[in-house]
């Protein structure tokens, strides 16, 4: 094969992986933090996928632009969730958590049946079918765009849990509960506004998201899989490894794809999964447990 | 032995029981062909419901990758009756090995290396995936194009080979779930119940109390895997043909862990329960909807979610524990337990 | 979403008269309502909801225009009994012991080979006659069955037919590609069509050899690791068998990665649906189709086309609804025959089928001993400004194909 091939899917990985990333930074966030296992993530990305997909159709408006808007309402359910309902399971074993977050999964995956329909909707923007060549290299301007949306968006983060007041608030609920407790944090406020954060996260990897993949009712749980899986390769609560956990599969996929049979290249993700549970369990990124 | 298995059972439960019993026996009786497609839809998920809690309920690990284990019993006992002619019932022991060895190998990665609670649910959920990827590419058994077995007539009920009638299918799966009912509240009351029990309260208490955690731990997922495997060997030769992407499915672990989740985890009539509930809603808001000429798809699972949220959220147990206490099923407390 | 009322009011009075609470009332009655005359009832089993959704709710629309096409051509009209099997093959299976159990007569459906499986033995358990309107798998009219009829094509004639058809093309274009490479999705009817590929192919001569084979995941969202491969092999042609939603993608990132094949020669579904069409516009025109196909010239073909177009302006007519029709065209010929709604009657006179006034290519419908219909014939179809045009086979064409096809680069 010839030698740009190998170059050019891996330059797409890697910016597929960016975005998936994104979407799992979500995940680690309101794992990380609230301690939630959140088994309906993929069908968030998915309500925030057709919300793009409705503004698109009706006022025309980009994804990429709507990614902040798309990402506050993400952030306003999250919030709503996880004081209305979630807020009780969080002290509760996780299997309790998991049957939660699945019947809401159910109810969000068949009302969305009923609301759109099972065709699957696209967002075609102007550029949807635009590539750029760099010599013998062809990147997919659409990538190229998700991947940068991708890094805005997750520095964005990065700094909001460094430096912003709030943010180092919830870090020290994430790290030590008691403490924050002692200190005097509003715990139960802290913990909705990071699943409203979370929220927002996979909202805003939803709008990018659905420039590259249509979406249909029940896309959800192959993504919340997804997301849990990177989440562990990267490192459970270190958010620069969720990032790196999403290239890392987003790569791995694509070169086992080239190498090996496509239909198998999910094999290894699960593969890597695997090896990580077993010999690294805290992740590439993440701390070892005191 | 089977006094000690009686022994603090209330009388009126065991009358229950009977009555219970009873009906489920003669059902076919008065049922219809569609009612006993139903019944044995719940039995069936009875009698899985009741493999998965002895890992979950019993030891307290959760596993979502249970369809792995069914799917392996199918296919072994499909796949050896296809190609060497090999009936179900001589097959069965192949299949519950294969699926004991694949539970052991997961248990020992697992429990070895400290690998628990959600680690543990999505590491069975890589199994299971990483499998049904395999068998998409197994061409023996027909990959993704599936596995068809040959029909029979149906005339004569052929016990030995699982051709036949729904009737016979039914008075199978449930004399499989009698048996499964009965294996769990004999292992509930020894020795290997009372640690598991212990290790699934407190883990690190039980370990300090000198329980060899990892030896027990595994034993549950062995049995729960074997246990486990019959269910799809009667699956397969029930449906007669099986697919990757179905058999697999990752939500078919999740219909597993259904019935006993909203039954009750860690009891004995939580999975039976908890299966009735669940098929009993879904059939039930089916004909509702049907009646109001509600043809929407989606708005019956849609009800069905909801059902599930109330529940989960407001018996957090389970369904069978208030019911139990109200019926004073419960056992009796005596000293020397 | 629209909210369908079931066609029968009567059905819907008996179930409220049965009981007002939903679950056990109606399950306990174990009569099973055999009808003297009055119109036949027919289960319609389809994948309404489930990840196959949209293609059924498509097959129902090739239910709902049959009542009226069937009174204006003299033929009884049907009492349908609507049942979603929800993509699922346990559901597939009690819905049908369900049907049978409310008094349907006959089953029709069910689009996916797993599916139709599981009813086909229901229906075979209980003596009711089964007609498949869609489903390619061979397994299921090899089983011995008496009472399951399939008039559809199986992979094999699929492909030995889409052969044929393509060296028609070539030889009415006078281009032919050296070499293609295969591209399939790794599902039930992908695989069996690849398999199938290696065993008709040779019968065939074909022009072309296939340099490589590529599977793909049917949940893949991404392709461009497979279309980077497919474009490195090097070949003249692609060669694709496809659903819908990859259709799309494999088309989109042929753009983006700036290949322009000879051509498209897709052996499945996807490439010449609505949804193509009208997503990627002009982008869309060029490929060719070979699949269960209507024949334009027949009569019938185009009261069903102009009854399509007057419910759903705007929809294409396709293999959904064909065949969907037909099966129903199948029972509703038989009643008519038969004169009795007894189900052993009614499978009898299925069996002596022989309808040459109908919508598929080919002679006729008619079933052999195994109750498979062996003499349809597929078509060519390819995608012409937004429209499906018939390029082959003879007599059953309503334009020239196009080969090879206008780059992309050049239609942007």
């Amino acid at each position: 094969m010839p030698a740009e091939i190998y170059l050019n899917v891996a330059i797409s990985g890697l910016l597929t992986g960016l975005v998936y990333g994104l979407m799992a930074l979500g995940l680690s966030v309101i794992f990380g933090v609230v301690r939630v296992v959140n088994f309906a993530h993929g069908e968030m990305m998915t309500v925030a996928m057709y919300l793009a997909v409705v503004l698109f159709a009706s006022l025309g408006l980009d994804p990429l632009l709507m990614m902040l808007p798309i990402a506050a309402v993400m952030f306003a359910v999250g919030y709503a969730m996880q004081m209305a309902i979630i807020n009780p399971f969080i002290s509760r074993p996780e299997h309790s958590q998991f049957m939660l977050m699945v019947a809401i999964a159910i109810i969000i995956v068949n009302s969305l049946l009923m609301i759109f329909g099972p065709d699957a909707q696209a967002v075609q923007t102007s550029y949807a079918f635009d590539s750029y060549a760099v010599g013998p290299v062809i990147v997919d301007a659409t990538k190229l765009y998700a991947g940068l949306a991708a890094i805005l968006v997750a520095g964005a983060l990065f700094a909001f849990f460094r430096y912003a007041p709030l943010g180092k608030a919830i870090r020290a609920c994430a790290d030590n509960y008691t403490g924050a407790l002692v200190v005097g944090l509003d715990v139960k406020q802290l913990y909705a506004l990071s699943f409203g954060l979370g929220a927002a996260c996979v909202g805003a990897a939803g709008a990018i998201i659905v420039l590259m993949v249509d979406v249909t009712p029940p896309l959800g749980p192959a993504y919340t899989l997804l997301a849990f899986v990177i989440v562990i390769t990267g490192g459970m609560g270190s958010m620069p490894g969720a990032l790196l956990g999403g290239v890392l599969i987003g790569l791995t996929e694509a070169m086992a794809g080239l190498f090996f049979s496509p239909s198998a290249k999910s094999m290894f993700a699960f593969a890597i999964l695997v090896l990580v549970l077993l010999f690294r369990p805290q992740g590439i990124m993440g701390k070892k447990p005191t | 032995m089977i006094a000690r298995l009686l022994h603090g059972v209330p009388r009126h439960a065991m009358a229950l029981l009977a009555v219970v019993l009873a009906v489920l026996a003669i059902a076919p009786v008065f049922a219809n062909d569609y009612l006993l497609t139903v019944l044995i839809l719940i039995l069936y998920f009875a009698y899985t419901g009741q493999a998965w809690n002895i890992l979950m309920g019993f030891a307290g690990q959760l596993s979502l990758g249970h369809a792995l284990y069914v799917g392996l019993g199918a296919y072994t006992t499909a796949a050896l009756y296809v190609h060497f002619g090999i009936g179900p019932w001589l097959g069965m022991p192949v299949a519950i090995l294969i699926s004991v060895a694949c539970g052991a190998i997961i248990g020992f990665l697992a429990f070895r290396f400290g690998v628990g609670g959600v680690y543990f649910a999505i590491l069975t959920i890589a199994f299971s995936e990483f499998v049904r990827i395999g068998f998409d590419h197994f061409d023996w058994v027909g990959g993704s194009s599936g596995l068809f077995l040959p029909v029979a007539n149906y005339s004569r009920n052929d016990v030995v080979h699982l051709r036949g009638q729904p009737v016979m299918f039914y008075y199978v799966i449930l004399m499989m779930t009698a048996v499964a009912f009965v294996m769990c509240h004999a292992l509930l009351r020894s020795r290997v119940g009372y640690y598991w029990q212990a290790i699934r309260e407190d883990e690190q208490a039980a370990r300090s109390l000198g329980i060899n955690t990892f030896r027990y731990k595994m034993i549950a997922i062995i049995i729960s895997s074997g246990m486990t495997a019959p269910a799809g060997v009667f699956y397969a030769f029930y449906y007669n043909n099986l697919f990757p992407e179905q058999t697999f499915f990752i939500l078919r672990s999740i219909e597993i862990i259904l019935g006993p989740i909203i039954g009750g985890i860690g009891t004995l009539f939580g999975p039976v329960v908890g299966a009735f509930l669940l098929t009993g809603i879904s059939e039930g808001l089916q004909e509702l909807l049907a009646n109001f000429g509600f043809d929407t798809p989606g708005a019956k699972r849609v009800f069905y979610g909801v059902c599930l949220l109330v529940v989960v959220m407001v018996l957090p147990n389970g369904i069978w524990p208030p019911i139990a206490r109200l019926l004073r099923l419960q056992r009796r407390e005596t000293p020397e337990d | 979403m629209s909210i369908t009322r079931n066609a029968s009011t009567a059905l819907n009075r008996r179930r409220l008269l049965a009981g007002a609470a939903a679950a056990t009332t109606a399950m306990a009655a174990p009569a099973i309502v055999r009808a003297q005359g009055g119109m036949l009832k027919v289960g319609v089993l389809l994948p309404r909801s489930g990840a196959q959704a949209g293609i059924g709710q498509d097959c129902y629309r090739g239910v709902e225009l049959a009542n009226p096409i069937f009174k204006s051509i003299g033929l009884p009209e049907l009492e349908i009994m609507n049942a979603d099997t929800e993509t699922n093959v346990e559901v597939a299976r009690s819905r049908a012991e369900k049907l049978i159990a409310d008094g349907a007569q006959l089953l029709m459906g069910a689009f996916d080979s797993g599916q139709s499986s599981a009813i086909a033995q229901v229906a075979e358990q209980k003596g009711i006659p089964f007609v498949i309107n869609i489903a390619a798998a061979p397994p299921i009219t090899e089983q011995g069955y008496k009472f399951v009829f399939r008039n559809f094509p199986t992979a094999g004639m699929i492909l030995g037919d889409a052969f044929a058809n393509q060296k028609e093309v070539f030889a009415a274009t006078g281009v032919e590609p050296k070499s293609v490479v295969f591209l399939h999705v790794n599902d039930t009817f992908g695989t069996a069509m690849k398999n199938g590929v290696g065993a008709v192919m040779p019968k065939f001569n074909m022009p072309y050899t296939i340099k490589e084979t590529i599977s793909y995941d049917p949940t893949a969202r991404d392709l461009s690791v497979e279309v980077s491969k497919a474009k490195a092999a090097g070949a003249d042609a692609l060669l694709v068998v496809s659903r819908l939603n990859d259709a799309i993608l494999l088309t989109r990132e042929l753009v983006k990665q700036r290949w322009s094949p000879m051509g498209i020669l897709s052996m499945g579904p996807g490439w010449y649906e609505d949804q193509y069409l009208k997503t990627l516009g002009k982008l869309g025109d060029g490929p060719l189709s070979f699949v269960p196909w209507y024949d334009p010239n027949k009569k019938l073909s185009k009261q069903l086309e102009g009854a399509l177009a007057k419910k759903y302006p705007g929809v294409n007519m396709n293999t959904n609804h064909i065949y969907t029709f037909e099966a129903l065209l199948v029972a509703a010929d038989a009643y008519k025959r038969a004169k009795s709604t007894d189900p052993k009657a009614l499978a009898d006179a299925i069996r002596a089928t022989n309808i040459t006034e109908n919508v598929s290519t080919g002679p006729g419908i008619s079933f052999d001993e195994k109750g498979q219909n062996v003499k349809l014939k597929n078509a060519a179809i390819q995608n012409r400004g937004g429209k499906l045009v018939a390029v082959a086979p003879k007599g059953a064409t309503n334009a020239k194909a196009e080969w090879p096809m206008t780059a992309y680069d050049k239609r942007r």
